[in-house]
């Protein structure tokens, strides 16, 4: 089968659907993620949206909503999603508090979401079909999206991508010089509990989709990459959708080919873009 | 609040500062600090090192408020008019590997955002702010790459771009290597000249607030002195400021 065949078959194209709109949503998340040195934030949620699934999923089953007749209703993430929000504004105010403190407080909480996570999956009888599997959690199975999973992650990449458009001016000068931007007027606080909760429903949507260790992936590499030959921000945010963009296609196209896991290949192709702007970075 | 400072008739004072207390976690770094700048004038701020100058300005800017007292800038409270004010921070470190332009630091004292793209008008503004202060060539170097007095230079193109109406410079000629200390003052006084802007400026250089402003106030967490630049700038007024000959007992920290 040619890889233009592949792309009339509907699971591909669900695939490549929900692997642009994580890229082009990570992408712009990603640039404010790196600037501000939040990777750990993105870990963190990934985790949170872990913990919070396993919990979801052990609700679901014990309440019977999985037994519903709306396919969103029996699905976990209703319960992930303000698990991971509360997660979100639990760091921003732990930040606030004690720059010191936070990052050991936040990894104590992240690794307690996990085993939460993992407990709470173990105590779903083996027969119940939840459609969504541990390892789908940390691996990611982008070429099982499902039409629902896709149309909450069109839209939450929409939203997502509306925000951060919209606050993007004042978030970069906040990102660039707190003081300067709160001297002309700028909300910076605000826009930060902003951006924590726009990354909070991110990272919980694509984490169900491509699991949390993809979309670390997705958040942090292309920003990073862009970083290195970008003079502006603006150019790096274009440059930083455009490398996840491209990762996307490329890595999908390559795991058909070679008949290797998808997940894998697009985080390789990332790091392989990497290289030439590494090179061109420093070349500068 | 501890009462309402008394008004002069018809906005003739620019910024008003009555009986400012602030405190910084345990920390009193402003204690009972009056003074007004009449539209128009220039004050320098001086005083060592830990007196509370920089904290001063943010009060003014709006950045930190106040324990006790009132502040008033074009007689609102401050930070009502971000626009109207240019303000020069402090040399200090900054993050090098943001992706910026001198020129589109420039921008943001236009459009009080980050530019995703220099519109042409606002380009023509900033190249024009930046040949003013010498450095129409620094435009688009990456920040990261200016000297500590190129990065200067851009930050002063910021504040003037906007026309503002009121200059706040935190010790705009530390730190600065190359940069004639002598182009900044003659600087603020070309603008002031053409403009009629206030002028709120801290300072190491005592020379340069003699010559080159209308009142100093000698600060060390209180008001030390406040007055025209010969009648505050006596030996002993900074002695007893700058504590080389303390005869201040306040409350120990
Ligand atoms: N956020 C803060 N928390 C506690 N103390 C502070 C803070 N910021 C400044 N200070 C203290 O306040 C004093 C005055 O600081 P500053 O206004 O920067 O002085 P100056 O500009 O005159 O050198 C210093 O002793 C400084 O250590
Ligand atoms: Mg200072």
């Amino acid at each position: 089968m040619s890889l233009v065949e592949a792309l009339a078959l509907p699971f591909f194209q669900r695939a490549v659907l929900a692997g642009l709109a994580i890229a082009v949503m990570s992408g712009v998340l990603g640039v404010f993620v790196v600037q501000r040195r939040l990777s750990f934030l993105g870990d963190g949620l990934a985790h949170a949206a872990f913990g919070g699934m396993g919990i979801g999923a052990f609700v679901i089953v014990t309440t019977g909503l999985i037994g519903s007749s709306v396919a969103l209703l029996k699905h976990p993430l209703w319960i992930a999603l303000p698990f991971s929000v509360l997660a979100a504004l639990a760091i921003a105010a732990l930040r606030k508090r004690t720059r010191l403190s936070s990052d050991t407080a936040i990894g104590v909480a992240f690794a307690v979401s996990v085993a939460l996570g993992v407990m709470f999956f173990s105590l779903i009888p083996p027969d119940v079909n939840l459609g969504l599997s541990v390892m789908d959690l940390l691996f990611g199975s982008i070429l099982g999206v499902r039409q629902g999973d896709l149309l909450v992650i069109l839209v939450v990449a929409a939203a997502a991508v509306l925000v951060l458009l919209t606050t993007w001016g004042r978030l970069a000068y906040a990102t660039f010089d707190d003081e300067l931007a709160r001297g002309d007027g700028v909300r910076a606080e605000a826009l930060e509990l902003v951006l924590f909760l726009v990354a909070a429903v991110v990272i919980a949507v694509s984490a169900t989709v491509v699991g949390i260790v993809l979309m670390a992936a997705y958040l942090v590499i292309p920003a990073a990459g862009a970083r290195l030959v970008a003079r502006t921000l603006a150019q790096m945010t274009a440059l930083s959708v455009l490398i996840g963009v491209a990762s996307t296609l490329i890595g999908l196209g390559l795991s058909f080919y070679l008949d290797v896991p998808s997940g894998a290949t697009i985080v390789l192709t990332q790091a392989v873009m990497f290289v030439p702007a590494a090179v061109f970075g420093a070349r500068r | 609040m501890t009462g309402a400072a008394p008004l002069h008739q018809g906005g003739a004072v620019c910024v008003r500062v009555f009986r400012v207390t602030v405190r910084l976690g345990d920390f009193e770094v402003l204690k009972g600090v009056s003074f007004d700048v009449p539209a128009g004038a220039s004050l320098a701020v001086v005083g060592p090192n830990g007196a509370g100058k920089s904290t001063l300005v943010k009060v003014i800017l709006g950045l930190v408020a106040p324990l006790e007292g009132t502040v008033a800038v074009f007689g609102e409270r401050p930070g009502a008019n971000p626009g109207r004010v240019g303000y020069v921070p402090q040399l200090k470190t900054f993050d090098r590997t943001f992706p910026a332009t001198a020129l589109e630091l420039v921008a943001t004292g236009l459009r009080r955002e980050w530019p995703g793209r220099v519109r042409s008008g606002e380009r023509e503004q900033a190249l024009a702010a930046l040949r003013r202060v010498g450095a129409e060539q620094l435009a688009i170097r990456p920040l990261a790459r200016l000297s500590g007095g190129e990065l200067q230079r851009a930050y002063l193109a910021r504040a003037f771009v906007r026309r503002p109406e009121l200059v706040l410079l935190d010790e705009p000629a530390t730190g600065v290597d190359y940069l004639a200390e002598r182009d900044i003052y003659d600087l603020l006084e070309e603008y002031q000249a053409d403009s009629g802007a206030s002028v709120v400026m801290v300072t190491h250089d005592l020379t340069a607030a003699r010559y080159h402003a209308d009142r100093v106030l000698v600060l060390n967490r209180t008001a030390r002195g406040f007055g025209l630049p010969e009648e505050v700038l006596c030996d002993e007024c900074l002695e007893d400021a700058f504590g080389h000959k303390h005869h201040g007992h306040g409350p120990r920290v």
